[in-house]
This record gives C-alpha cells, sequence and structure tokens, in this order.
C-alpha cells in the first residue's frame, strides 16, 4: 500500500471515529472495549481492502456498515459460544461491497452517543493518564502510535494505557450512558480538564527536549471544539477553546529560530496568529454571555496579552483584578505566584516580591521552578542580582524541560540583568 | 496544519436545489464539530477585479470576465495532514457532484506558511 493511502485511511478514520464508536459502543449495550475493538478491527479491515478496491466514495457509511458487519458476527459467534474468534477472526480480505448496505446506524440520533463517548473516556475512574490515551484513541482518532509519539513513551506503554483504561471501566461498572442531570457538570469538567491538559502537555511540555509541540496543542483545540458543538450552551466548554485559542496564537512566537523557548515579554507579536485570536475574542464573549467560569477568567486574562501591543501597554491592573476573582473560585498556590507576577508589572517589582514572600513557605512552591524564576526577575528588577542568580539556579535545578531550563541557567548567568524575561505562566 | 481550500466553479444554467443548500449546511456543521475548520467564506459573483503587473507593466482590469469559472469560497483548515483537508473537500465536492448535475468546479488546496514552526 502507498503511504499515502494508509494516510488517507487514518485521515477518513480521524473524521469517523468518534461517530463510529459511540454507535457500536450503544450497540453493544454499553461495552466500550468491545466498540473500540471491533472499531479497530474495522479500520484495519478498510486498511486492507481500501486499496485493493479504491476509496469508497462514501467511505463513513462504508466503515460504519462494516463495523455492523463485525457485530452482527460478533453477536452470531457469541450465541454459538465460540467467544475465542469472536472479534479476531476476520483476518481474510472482506468480498462483500458494505457500502450499499448502511443500516439504520446512520439514522440513529448520534449526538448523545458521542458526548457520552466522551465522558466515558473521561471517566473519573481513570488515572489522567489513560483518559488522556483513551480519548484521544477513540474520540480524536488517533492510531496508537501517534500517541505514543505526543506523549514521548513507547508504543506498547501508549497501547498499555489503552488496555488499561477499557479494562478499568469493565471492572468499574461504568455504563454507556448519559449521567444525570445532577452529574452532568462535574462530568463535563472532567472532560474540560483531560482537554486542558492535553493542551499544556503541547504548549509547555512537561519534560522532553522540545519546549512545545503544537500538534498536540492543536488534538486539544478539536476536541473542545467537539465538546462546544455538542453542549453549545456550556460556558466554560467555551471559555476553554478561547483560552486555548488565544494561549494556542502565542504558539509561533514561543519559540526562536534555533528552538529556545521565547517568554512573553520577548515575543515578537506580530508572530501571534491573528485568526486564532480573532476566534478566541468571539468564544471569550459567547462564554462570558452563557455565565462563564474558572475557564472564561483565564480566557479573559490571555486576551489582556493578545489585546496589548506589547508588555508595557498590558492592562496589568486587570489581570491582576482578574486573578483575584479567580483564586476566590478557585484557590491555587500557583494563581497566587501569578497574582504576584501581575502585581510587580502594576506596582512595582517590590509589591509583587512582597506577596512572593508569603508563598515561600508552600512546599508546593518551593519545589515549582516557575515561582523561583518568577521571584529571581523581581530580585533582578529590585538589582538584588546575587540573590536573583541563586533564584535562577533553583529554577533550572527544578526544571524537567530541557529548553525552558537553560533558559533560566542563562538568566543566572547574566548578572548584568541587562536582558529581561518575565516568567507569567500564562 | 493549516490549509486555505479556495473554490473556482461554473455553474449550470439550472438553480441549485434545497438538497444541495441542506447538504453544505450539514457538512460544514460537521466539519466545525470536528474542530478542523476555522474560517469561511462565500465570494460575492461578479465583483472581481485584476490588478496585474506583466512586462513591467501595472494594471488595473474591472470585469466582467470571460473566464467561466468563478472564485467562489474559501474555507480555512486546522487538520493533522494534508489528507484530512483533501478527505474534508473531497466530501464537499462530491456533494455537488451528486446534487447539482452539469456543475463543474474545482477546489484548490494550498498549505498556509507557518509563521513559527519549531525547528525540526
Amino acid at each position: 500500500m502507498t503511504d499515502s493511502l494508509a494516510d488517507t485511511v487514518a485521515a477518513v478514520w480521524r473524521i469517523e471515529s468518534a461517530r463510529l464508536t459511540a454507535a457500536l459502543a450503544r450497540r453493544t449495550g454499553g461495552d466500550l472495549a468491545l466498540a473500540e475493538d471491533l472499531a479497530s478491527d474495522t479500520f484495519a479491515a478498510a486498511l486492507r481492502q481500501w486499496p485493493v478496491d479504491g476509496v469508497p466514495r462514501h467511505p463513513g457509511s462504508w466503515l460504519m456498515a462494516t463495523a455492523h458487519h463485525r457485530l452482527v458476527d460478533h453477536a452470531r459467534r457469541r450465541t454459538t459460544g465460540d467467544r475465542k474468534h469472536m472479534i479476531y477472526a476476520a483476518d481474510q480480505p472482506e468480498h462483500h461491497d458494505p457500502t450499499e448496505e448502511v443500516t439504520d446506524m446512520l439514522d440513529d440520533p448520534v449526538r448523545d452517543d458521542e458526548l457520552t463517548l466522551i465522558l466515558m473516556s473521561c471517566h473519573p475512574t481513570l488515572s489522567r493518564e489513560n483518559q488522556i490515551a483513551l480519548t484521544l484513541k477513540v474520540v480524536a482518532g488517533l492510531q496508537t502510535a501517534e500517541i505514543a509519539r505526543a506523549f514521548l513513551v513507547s508504543e506498547t506503554t501508549a497501547a498499555q494505557r489503552i488496555v488499561r483504561a477499557k479494562r478499568r471501566l469493565a471492572t468499574a461498572g461504568a455504563r454507556f450512558e448519559m449521567p444525570g442531570a445532577a452529574d452532568l457538570p462535574a462530568r463535563l469538567g472532567v472532560v474540560l480538564a483531560v482537554i486542558y491538559a492535553i493542551f499544556n502537555e503541547g504548549y509547555a511540555s512537561a519534560a522532553g527536549e522540545d519546549w512545545t509541540r503544537p500538534e498536540l496543542c492543536h488534538d486539544a483545540l478539536r476536541l473542545g471544539r467537539r465538546v462546544v458543538a455538542l453542549q453549545p450552551e456550556h460556558p466554560e466548554a467555551r471559555g476553554l477553546v478561547a483560552l486555548m485559542e488565544l494561549q494556542a496564537s502565542r504558539l509561533p512566537a514561543r519559540h526562536s529560530a534555533d528552538g529556545s523557548p521565547v517568554l512573553l515579554e520577548d515575543q515578537d507579536r506580530r508572530r501571534w496568529d491573528r485568526l486564532l485570536i480573532r476566534r478566541g475574542l468571539e468564544g471569550l464573549a459567547q462564554a462570558g454571555e452563557l455565565g462563564g467560569g474558572p475557564y472564561t477568567l483565564q480566557a479573559e486574562i490571555a486576551a489582556c496579552h493578545a489585546r496589548a501591543a506589547d508588555i508595557t501597554a498590558t492592562d496589568w491592573r486587570r489581570i491582576a483584578a482578574l486573578y483575584v476573582v479567580l483564586r476566590h473560585l478557585t484557590p491555587s498556590p500557583v494563581l497566587d505566584l501569578n497574582h504576584a507576577v501581575a502585581v510587580s508589572r502594576a506596582d512595582g517589582p517590590a509589591a509583587g516580591l512582597k506577596r512572593l514572600d508569603a508563598l515561600t513557605e508552600v512546599s508546593s512552591m518551593q519545589r515549582y521552578p516557575l515561582f523561583h524564576a518568577a521571584r529571581g526577575d523581581m530580585l533582578e528588577r529590585l538589582g538584588r542580582l546575587p540573590e536573583a542568580a541563586a533564584a535562577f539556579h533553583r529554577a533550572a535545578e527544578l526544571e524537567a524541560n530541557q529548553a525552558l531550563r537553560a533558559v533560566f541557567v542563562r538568566r543566572a548567568e547574566q548578572r548584568n540583568g541587562d536582558h529581561r524575561q518575565s516568567f507569567d505562566t500564562m | 496544519m493549516r490549509y486555505l481550500s479556495v473554490l473556482f466553479a461554473s455553474q449550470p444554467d439550472t438553480s441549485p436545489s434545497a438538497e444541495l443548500f441542506q447538504a453544505i449546511a450539514t457538512l460544514g456543521q460537521e466539519a466545525a464539530a470536528a474542530g478542523v475548520m476555522l474560517d469561511m467564506g462565500g465570494l460575492l459573483p461578479q465583483t472581481r477585479t485584476d490588478v496585474t503587473v506583466e512586462s513591467e507593466e501595472l494594471s488595473v482590469l474591472d470585469g466582467p470576465f470571460t473566464e467561466t469559472k468563478e472564485l467562489v469560497s474559501y474555507v480555512v483548515y486546522e487538520v493533522r495532514s494534508k489528507e484530512d483537508v483533501v478527505e474534508w473537500t473531497r466530501r464537499f465536492m462530491d456533494i455537488h457532484r451528486e446534487l447539482w448535475p452539469g456543475w463543474t468546479g474545482t477546489s484548490q488546496i494550498v498549505q498556509v506558511m507557518p509563521t513559527g514552526e519549531p525547528p525540526a
């Protein structure tokens, strides 16, 4: 098979995977593990048959019909008690043309099924890394190898995460059904957290050599827009997408030509992605009209940066005020840190440092590289250069991302303080 | 990866059907729901003006033009691979083939230059 045809199958799969897996999950009586197996089997059948017969004119219908046949075969085998061969028996090439046999699967109301699928993939009983792996596999339609590459793990590890996730759902007795109205908000909250975790891994990679992995950010954005399409009245789904679009707009400016990180203050804002900014600001307005929430507030903060011509023209007072509201809704030391950074820009480094000092006793901050980097930055602006260097050294020691660590080392070594960068985490 | 897909088409004398509009709208919703469509727009017919430099001469030429194919619409996609945008565009074109006999058109798909991708 030519690579290009395999790529075409993979592209069709990304379009059809969620709808197909969701329909199968319902048809199997809520067995997501079986649905995912049947879906993978269907994908494999396309990889075998399309190079022989050509890409069908309606590939989505072909996949759905093929999956339906697999399901019928499976049910038949199960009733004859031959469980061993139920799923993987069909390695021989297909000879039927299922395109003409599209069943009522296509006419079913799929929107709820698709949302149910997303909620299942992000089931609270799963670990975050398993939620991420399962969501990228069944909702985004990525191949296991792509998930492995995106998260810098081996293909075996990525495959294991998906297997474990499916097994855990089964043992936890997770049912493929919409949660009740009382549970839905919390479950959607987990979905948004999973999507934002995917985004953040692409935006500021936790480890490894690369500072950003933009494709992962775009995977998260596509997932977020999917949730918005399914839940158009949910303010925070829109808020999160707006936040991610506004942050992603800075990706092109977030590294220099040699790949080293360029932080907010030094970014060439002409390289910010205007289309994403426009979409982000529109989405933010809609999220605000629907009632907003913590993601929407963070998007408001990102919007302050998006609107500013440069770091000094930024409305830091508004950013500091937004952090106060955000801290009230979702208290966390990281928000205290970001608030302190905003205060240092609005009222000067002494005021910011005072707030940072109040955080010194928080053990999570002691281990948080950006805390020390922000401290180093403020100390440097106050002319306390040896202390600044020590703070940057500490930040470098703690930072797992090699590219960012190099920036901290450089800052530690630059005691003259004439080359300033800010360390806002937003 | 970001792609621009621009449609050049010439319409038959028949009017487009309601089914065609419905199918286009449904596909557009699907692409938006898949999160791949960032922007789109239709272009007004008979509004084209050409500003040309040729043989070191600059000219401005208002329509109407004699070419049968007109620029009709554009879509901006953000997708994982070229094959994704080809598939979305193929579906869009196939709807026209099925629902508007006599219609001819070409969608030109080009990748938008990245402004600052990290070095590979």
